[in-house]
């Protein structure tokens, strides 16, 4: 039997959030068959062809495919189940909320957010926030899995699989879209970026936050993140967050600038290969995880470091 | 319009858990246990809602041991009106409770049923997704706005503005609808000491998994729980520019 991977794209590009699922499906085993839905999808389509291991595309146009609505899309992955005995996708805001819905629908339980494939049913998942790792075995007919893509590399290009277009399903017409508010950026997406520079709380303000964080961001070509309380506090936008309830990260470099390091955000970045720490407070348990740590003012700290870069 | 709330009672999310020695799970005795976070806001935004005129009953539900009527106290001393307990030992994984709560609903008939979007112990996020799939009504997930048009359910739709990866997405849903609550949907309420009191003698009915017809067995085989693999503190460094060297040569990152 084969896998079905659900893609993540925007319509034009593909995500490297596909790649990297698809390491986690190589890893189970069998047949890869990507599934891009949306109302144009061809162009993100021809994108995952490309992909090393994809066995064969599916397309599925519709404008009810068009935003990544739960109902549509999960009727159409559960029309296409049959053929297949696994379902992956990326654990992101997509995957996390139409995978539970196919489960369902399927009658099977879902493993979220899989960080290790121990073997073609068996996987690990962190649980409390990271603080204790589950190693899970599934005898579900159909396994249904989201994964967490920092704990997997990006499959290489290099092949070159047959496209093949498929009908959508009828739209259930549960909900429609209104508008979307996406933040446009020309710094790199979080969860793909090589260098992260994050803020806390002692940013102290929105207009802070911009003033210190973001000419070294864009120093660096990193993203920026932000920890929950910044993001409460209302310093940040919500996409910005990483922890445990945000988005979680494992880039080659993290700078944490004025966190403290609640279990929470940890949960979201303590994976990444080096972590920095600039923070006043010497007692940051922040420092206990970083492998640099520098005890000073950001204030001071990081237009030093945009200079000194 | 009546508004079913899910909650459940976990570990409180101050305390630091431990992995108990022989792998088989996390140490729960003698933790300090309360409302998971999430289901607080849920609660929280039912009340709201309520209170504009939106809903005229806020029933609250948790599947959990004897003790989860501890919770379902906190979420009647918060303000809601009577609360149903669907008692249980078992660890049930989020596919039975979404059918035990479809159980629920097909009695009481809600307009609405607001569910945390994950809670803080498996961070499983999978309950109000499979609820609403198995009702076979719409699902407004990670919700930070929700807005009730003319109230007139189940006619009208509920528009919600969702957290999702890039920023906001804002969709309309046709009610009656699940709605999960991110985090900055609203700031829960503390409960009152006059309202704890009177919680005390607010409803609580006691079910049990069986009175839905649904099985609670688990259907994942956890063969081992685990610390993770700790992170040692590296070192101190004294300037940026040490700092900016060590990047550059030691780590080879910049």
């Amino acid at each position: 039997m084969a896998i079905l991977l659900l893609a993540d794209h925007d319509g034009s590009h593909l995500s490297d959030q596909t790649a990297k699922t698809l390491t986690a499906a190589t890893k189970i085993g069998g047949d890869v068959h990507v599934l891009v839905a949306g109302a144009g999808a061809k162009a993100a389509a021809d994108q995952a062809a490309k992909l090393s291991g994809v066995a064969k595309v599916l397309v599925a146009e519709d404008t009810s495919l068009a935003n990544n609505l739960a109902e549509p899309l999960a009727a159409l992955i559960v029309s296409l189940a049959g053929s297949y005995d696994t379902i992956l996708a990326a654990a992101t805001s997509v995957g996390k909320n139409v995978l539970p819905r196919v489960a369902a629908l399927l009658d099977v339980v879902q493993v979220s957010e899989i960080t290790e494939v121990v073997s073609s049913d068996t996987f690990k998942r962190p649980i409390y926030a990271g603080n204790a790792i589950q190693t899970v075995q599934t005898s579900e007919a159909k396994k249904v899995i989201t994964v967490r893509t920092a704990s997997f590399a990006s499959a290489s290009e290099g092949g070159s699989a047959s496209v093949e277009t498929i009908a959508a399903v009828a739209n259930p017409g549960l909900s429609t879209f209104v508008a979307d508010a996406l933040s446009s950026s020309d710094r790199p997406e979080l969860t793909s970026a090589k260098i992260i520079i994050s803020g806390g709380r002692a940013l102290g303000s929105a207009e802070k936050f911009k003033e210190v964080i973001l000419p070294v961001a864009d120093k660096l070509g990193a993203a920026v993140g932000a920890s929950r309380a910044a993001v409460d506090a209302g310093y940040a936008p919500n996409d910005w967050q990483v922890g445990q309830t945000g988005k979680v990260v494992a880039p080659d470099l993290y700078i944490a600038c004025g966190i403290s390091g609640a279990i929470q955000h940890l949960a979201g970045m303590k994976d990444s290969k080096v972590i920095v720490a600039i923070n006043k407070d010497e007692e940051a348990p922040i420092f206990q995880v970083a492998d640099y740590g520098l005890v000073a003012d950001l204030f001071e700290a990081l237009p030093e470091m945009e200079r000194a870069s | 319009m009546k508004i079913l709330v899910t909650v459940k009672r976990v570990v409180d999310y101050n305390v630091k858990i431990r992995v108990k020695a022989d792998g088989s799970g996390v140490e729960l005795a003698n933790v300090k246990m309360s409302m998971n976070p999430f289901d607080e806001i849920s609660v929280e935004e039912a009340l709201r809602l309520k209170e504009a005129g939106k809903a005229d009953e806020v029933v609250v539900v948790s599947v959990g041991p004897a003790k989860a009527e501890e919770t379902l106290r906190t979420a009647l001393a918060m303000g809601a009106d009577r609360a149903i307990l669907v008692e249980t030992e078992d660890q049930v994984e989020p596919l039975a409770v979404a059918k035990i709560v479809k159980g629920v609903a097909e009695v009481e008939q809600p307009g609405l049923i607001i569910v945390g979007k994950q809670a803080i112990d498996d961070d499983s996020n999978q309950t109000g997704q499979m609820l609403s799939a198995l009702l076979g009504w719409a699902q407004g997930t990670f919700a930070s706005k929700v807005e009730i048009g003319d109230g007139k359910a189940p006619e009208s739709t509920a528009r919600v503005t969702r957290e999702v990866d890039g920023g906001l997405q804002t969709i309309d849903i046709k009610l009656p609808a699940v709605v999960t609550t991110d985090l900055r949907l609203n700031e829960p309420r503390y409960a009152s000491l006059p309202n704890i009191m009177k919680a005390k003698k607010k409803p609580l009915d006691k079910k049990s998994p069986a009175d839905f017809g649904v099985d609670t067995t688990a259907r994942l085989k956890v063969l081992k729980t685990e610390e993770p693999e700790g992170r040692k503190a590296g070192i101190k460094v004294k300037s940026v520019a040490e700092l900016v060297e060590k990047l550059k040569v030691e780590a080879g990152v910049l």
